[in-house]
């Protein structure tokens, strides 16, 4: 009886899990799906307390209590810049209890587990071992605690295809042989340094792509130990977890024009190869202007479209464009905002940046909804972006970025460039659109610019 | 049959998240991810038995770790996602 009662709970939390996710496809309901999920995740958590399985609470209330603390405390104080830091970590911290917990299940009985059991106990602590090591190299990379840069090596695909194919083998040999400790700790050992290995070669601008694949990884190795466990929860929220991680890794290999290969072995950006698409005449000729120009070509245009690139961000000026939004739109200006999907250090990154800044999400437009109304725009003021505007990628085969979905500014009527100086962006390629006759270079930090525009804007 | 069982839920699952999650307009997927990080803070429920069995010290830590881990998890990203949430007005003031 008891039993049924909580098996039911569990398909209620599930449930409420699905339709909280299911909220979240409108920001205005959105909060309240998360609410419903929470609910959801409290009641799986309550109802489990009556498991007959479970005889002794200290631990337990030990645990609750300093994780609950360690993550309100995180949650309250993070910046939102360091967004994909937290989830890197929280990512890592999801494989870790997968782990722990498929081991801990394994060391209470292992004769207990049956033959599919003791291999789904291989899978969980492979995975969530995997997930856990690269989570904290992702982690170390966004922090800037290592270097970005990927770091190759001679017959690294091999060596860890064949790490992958020991692991396994070994979760086959502990079907044989259940009892066999030196098997597991040698499946969690040879893991987490394949975690490390794997995060290696990855460039630190192709993060957003690994917090997503690991992000999808921490959804399976919840899912593999709700293999271990027979728990369908934990299998059912697993797999939503995985799905949603998927999505946003293909999302954003999309944006980037590369397919998931060749982020994860390709080491973009360690090559020679990008030089070459920097060459062509010398003597191509830009034109500057000065707060007072822009002040001018904004507020007398209808239509002005922004386009944040992080820079935006690291100039801590999300504030200051917003006030400049505001008072074109006091002057009677359509402003909005122009998002490519790689724009921030992680999927929606900049979203939220510009959300905290109080920029209502209605004026926040995807690159495929901004596109098609850029040839109707007067202005496009472009911060802190250069390679996603970069006409290259439409034009240039030879250019590393061919390929690669753009906004496309340089339709619109005229086109400023906030930037500090003419030095190329984060791929170091060259922009052509700067050379445009329709361009404007607006030279200076992205925060002081602004600043200047909004006080020459005062003015008018 | 488990296993089967399992695996029937498993690929189910993944379809229904497949649905649901493409619906996710991009200017809420870093809310979605670290939502995400709170629902596979699912885990707790095995933590809970793990900690909670065990007569044995080993055991107890064990657990215990996977609990500070996965209520990291929960807490954290439920918080966190609240506090994203919330920034996301219509009408900026």
């Amino acid at each position: 009886m008891l039993d049924i009662l909580i098996q039911l709970t569990y398909l209620t939390a599930a449930s409420l899990f699905i339709v909280g996710l299911k909220r979240l496809s409108s920001p205005a309901t959105a909060r309240s799906g998360n609410r419903l999920a929470a609910i959801g995740m409290l009641l799986g958590l309550v109802v489990t307390l009556f498991d007959r399985q479970i005889v002794q609470f200290e631990w337990i209330a030990a645990g609750i209590v300093v994780g609950s603390a360690i993550g309100a405390y995180a949650a309250r104080k993070v910046a939102m810049t360091s967004m994909p830091e937290m989830v890197a970590l929280f990512n890592g911290l999801g494989g870790g209890a997968s782990v722990l917990v498929a081991g801990g299940e394994y060391l209470r009985d292992p004769l207990a587990l049956s033959a599919d059991g003791l291999f789904t106990v291989g899978m969980s602590i492979f995975i969530g071992s995997l997930t856990f090591t690269g989570s904290i190299m992702a982690y170390a990379k966004l922090a800037e605690l290592m270097r970005g840069n990927p770091i190759t090596f001679p017959m690294q695909k091999p060596l860890n295809a064949l790490i992958a194919a020991l692991i396994t083998g070994a979760s086959v040999y502990l079907v044989l042989d259940p009892t066999s400790l030196p098997v597991v700790l040698f499946i969690i050992s040879f893991a987490l340094l394949l975690g490390v290995l794997f995060v290696l070669p990855i460039g630190g601008a192709d993060m957003p792509v690994v917090i997503s694949l690991l992000n999808s990884l921490s959804g399976v190795a919840a899912s593999a130990t709700g293999f271990v466990l027979n728990n369908s929860l934990l299998i059912v929220s697993g797999a939503l977890v995985g799905a949603s991680g998927l999505i946003l890794t293909m999302i954003m290999c999309k944006a980037m024009n590369r397919p998931l290969s060749n982020v994860l072995f390709g080491a973009f950006g360690a090559s020679g190869g990008m030089a070459a698409a920097a060459t062509g005449d010398t003597n191509k000729s830009i034109r500057e202007v000065k707060a007072d120009d822009v002040a001018v070509m904004t507020a007398y245009g209808s239509k002005v479209v922004i386009v944040p690139g992080y820079g935006l961000a690291v100039a801590q000026a999300q504030h200051v464009i917003r006030e400049v939004a505001s008072i074109l739109e006091a002057k009677n200006v359509d402003v909005k905002y122009g998002i490519h999907p790689v724009a921030g250090r992680m999927p929606g990154h900049m979203n939220v940046l510009l959300a905290e800044a109080n920029v209502p999400y209605p004026q926040l437009y995807d690159m495929d909804d901004i596109n098609p109304e850029l040839e109707s725009t007067d202005v496009v003021l472009v911060v802190g972006a250069n390679d996603v505007v970069n006409p290259a990628a439409r034009s240039n085969p030879a250019s590393p970025i061919y390929g690669m979905p753009i906004i496309d500014v340089d339709k619109a009527k005229a086109v400023v460039i906030l930037k500090r100086s003419m030095n190329t962006g984060f791929a170091g390629i060259d922009n052509d659109l700067f050379y445009l006759p329709n361009a404007y270079m607006y030279f200076g930090d992205a925060k002081k610019s602004l600043q200047g525009l909004l006080g020459a804007l005062k003015e008018l | 049959m488990d296993l089967i069982t399992n695996l029937f839920i498993f690929a189910l699952s993944c379809f229904v998240g497949f649905e649901v999650i493409s619906k996710v307009p991009t200017t809420l997927h870093t809310p979605l991810m670290s939502g995400s990080n709170a629902i596979s803070g699912i885990t707790i429920v095995g933590a809970l038995v793990v900690a909670g069995h065990s007569d044995e010290l080993t055991g107890s830590i064990i657990g215990f770790l996977a609990i500070v881990f996965a209520m990291v998890n929960v807490v954290g990203g439920f918080m966190v996602t609240d506090r994203m949430l919330e920034m996301f007005k219509k009408k900026g003031d």
